[in-house]
């Protein structure tokens, strides 16, 4: 996978390895936020489902009920739709949406508002008035089903939509965010352990040509002027020795 | 005397409408139709019938409504064989008959004219028996005064219409409170010419219409308790015939709530019975669900008592009522199919008797 050995294009220095750590931290933080977010939403999206699942069963009956009860008013009133159709001038079934928040998401609810009183209260007042009151009411209350399933219908939706992109979130930062910071932490102190050890190397070396330099400059002051001992005893001190590099002092040591 | 000369003008078509009487569905019939599993099944059924195969070139799947229109062209054929074939005065009670569908069907396209809908395809909702000839000329109407006109001037209501209304109330009246008004005038005057006829005709059709009315009355009663219809008004709708009046239909016209009802029909020992088995009902368990109940039973009780009327007109000779009583009946078959055939379709078994059988 991509997540494996990618890291990010940065500079290997200490300065970066700081900022890549605040960053790695950053994204636990948030994924740690994420996933209670997305459990937070799970919960909610099963009651929702199960919800949906009564409504649906409960639709199905209160539906049936009410197509029943249009039989009953065929029944005792004949056919009374026209009358019906032309003498509803307001509605008396109003359907008002508000919003309702879930962790941070925003859900669409639909509410039922009923008004009171009806332009058709009298139909049937030959005959068949109460089965008209009754069929009103079972139909009313089919379409509060209705509503309500709208709403549960509505949220599914939306949580679904959200609880999608959370998870993706939630993984990308889990799979593909969090190894990368890790890769390019440790690629800056990898690096750094390597200019550590370079660095180290280069003295070594820079050491190694001193001293050879000054066994030659001896070498030719022996040659040179061979009766005179002291001046080699001058020139290398004896307590220090040749080999420790620490103790010396050398200016072209910066740290 | 009548019976003497009866049979001159009206034996044949009485002896036609006792044939088509012994058509109608018996509780064998209804059996075999309630215990359907799909709509074929009732089809086939309703083929042993006399409805015979009234449904064979419907294309499937079959409706509910497609079920009642049939049925109902079958009774609207019927009785325009019988229309025709009738001379007077039975030619002027079978139109008397059909002035009760044409009430409604005008009522309707004052419904259409008042909300300025095109009231020419309303043409075809209307029912068939109270088609009349000059119908499509109401729709030429484009306001409520122009309609209110030609109703005068094109339809035999306009006796109706002059007395009870004038074109202003067309426009500010409840289309319902019109409905009521007309049908009022029309039971009144429907009594009136039945005791013109006298004889057994008018004994028969005096206890029919009686009940109509007073059942009217009792139903507007009731379903005006909750609605905003004044107290004077409920009693304008009631008509000045039947049993209930004039006493029992102050009653009514005072009443608020439903035992007041109950009291009204007290006076009247068969109208007591409509109460018994609800009021039991009511009493053991109480509430306002169980009255709304009982008023629903109120209504197949209704439906039962009619039945029981009309089929009593079949027991007199010499007499329209049976002419009456068989298009009653047959309405109440048809009504029934209708709820059988939607029971079986909505698989509502447990209410698919609740239908009142004619025979």
């Amino acid at each position: 996978m991509s997540g494996q050995n990618a890291r990010e294009n940065v500079f290997p220095t200490r300065m970066a390895l700081t900022n890549t750590k605040l960053r790695l931290k950053g994204a636990q933080t948030g994924h740690s936020l994420l996933a209670k977010k997305r459990d937070a939403l799970m919960m909610r999206f099963r009651e929702i489902l199960r919800k949906v699942d009564e409504a649906k069963r409960k639709m199905g009956r209160v539906m049936q009920l009410a197509s029943f009860s249009l039989a009953e008013v065929t029944y005792a009133a004949g056919d009374i739709s026209y009358l019906v159709q032309e003498q509803a001038k307001n509605a008396a079934f109003k359907v008002k949406a508000r919003q309702e928040n879930v962790s941070g998401v925003t859900l669409p609810a639909f509410e039922v508002e009923r008004a009171q009183g009806s332009d058709f209260n009298l139909t049937g007042l030959g005959r068949g008035g109460q089965q008209v009151l009754r069929a009103k009411e079972v139909y009313a209350k089919a379409v509060e089903t209705l509503v309500e399933l709208a709403t549960l219908q509505t949220a599914f939706t939306v949580l679904d939509e959200v609880i999608r992109a959370t998870n993706r979130r939630v993984n990308a930062i889990e799979h593909v965010i969090i190894p990368r910071l890790d890769n390019t932490i440790k690629f800056i102190i990898s690096e750094l352990d390597e200019m550590d050890r370079e660095e180290f190397f280069r003295l070594k070396k820079v050491q190694g040509k001193k001293k050879r330099d000054a066994e030659q400059a001896e070498r030719l002051k022996a040659i040179e002027g061979a009766p005179s001992d002291q001046p080699v005893k001058d020139l290398v001190d004896d307590t220090t020795g040749p080999g420790d590099l620490l103790a010396t002092k050398d200016e072209d040591v910066i740290f | 005397m009548e019976a003497l000369f009866f049979n001159v003008s009206s034996g044949y078509l009485e002896g036609i409408v006792r044939g088509y009487k012994s058509g109608l569905l018996t509780q064998g019939n209804y059996a075999n139709l309630t215990q359907c599993e799909t709509l074929d099944d009732f089809r086939m059924q309703l083929s042993s019938t006399d409805y015979g195969n009234f449904l064979a070139n419907e294309p499937l799947p079959l409706t509910t409504s497609t079920i009642a229109d049939k049925a109902t062209q079958l009774l609207v054929d019927q009785f325009n064989y019988l229309r025709a074939n009738a001379v007077e005065p039975l030619r002027k009670f079978l139109d008397y008959m059909t002035y009760a569908y044409m009430i409604d069907n005008v009522v309707l396209l004052i419904t259409g004219t008042l909300h300025e809908r095109d009231t020419h395809e309303l043409l075809e909702r209307c029912h068939p028996l109270g088609v009349f000839d000059t119908m499509p000329a109401l729709c030429v109407a484009t306001n409520v005064e122009e309609l209110y006109q030609s109703v005068l001037v094109e339809t035999p209501l306009a006796p109706y219409f002059r007395e009870c209304l004038s074109a202003a109330d067309l426009d500010d009246l409840n289309i319902e409170i019109i409905r009521n008004t007309l049908y009022k005038a029309y039971l009144e005057d429907f009594y009136e010419f039945c005791k013109s006829i006298g004889g057994p005709t008018a004994e028969v059709m005096y206890d029919i219409l009686a009940f109509e009315a007073d059942r009217r009355s009792i139903n507007i009663t009731i379903n005006s308790l909750k609605a905003d219809l004044s107290k004077e008004q409920r009693a304008k709708l009631f008509p000045s015939i039947g049993r209930l009046y004039p006493d029992g239909n102050n009653q009514l016209a005072r009443a608020d709530e439903i035992d007041q009802v109950r009291q009204a029909c007290d006076g009247i020992s068969e109208y007591r019975t409509f109460w018994d088995n609800s009021g039991a009902g009511a009493h053991s368990n109480g509430g306002d669900l169980d009255d709304s109940s009982a008023i629903s039973r109120l209504e197949d009780k209704f439906f039962a008592m009619e039945v029981h009327k009309n089929k009593q007109a079949f027991l007199q000779q010499f007499q329209l009522g049976v002419f009456y009583g068989y298009v009653k009946l047959k309405e109440q078959e048809i009504r029934s199919l209708t709820w059988i055939a939607e029971c079986i379709a909505q698989d509502a078994k447990d209410r698919i008797n609740d239908f009142i059988p004619t025979f």
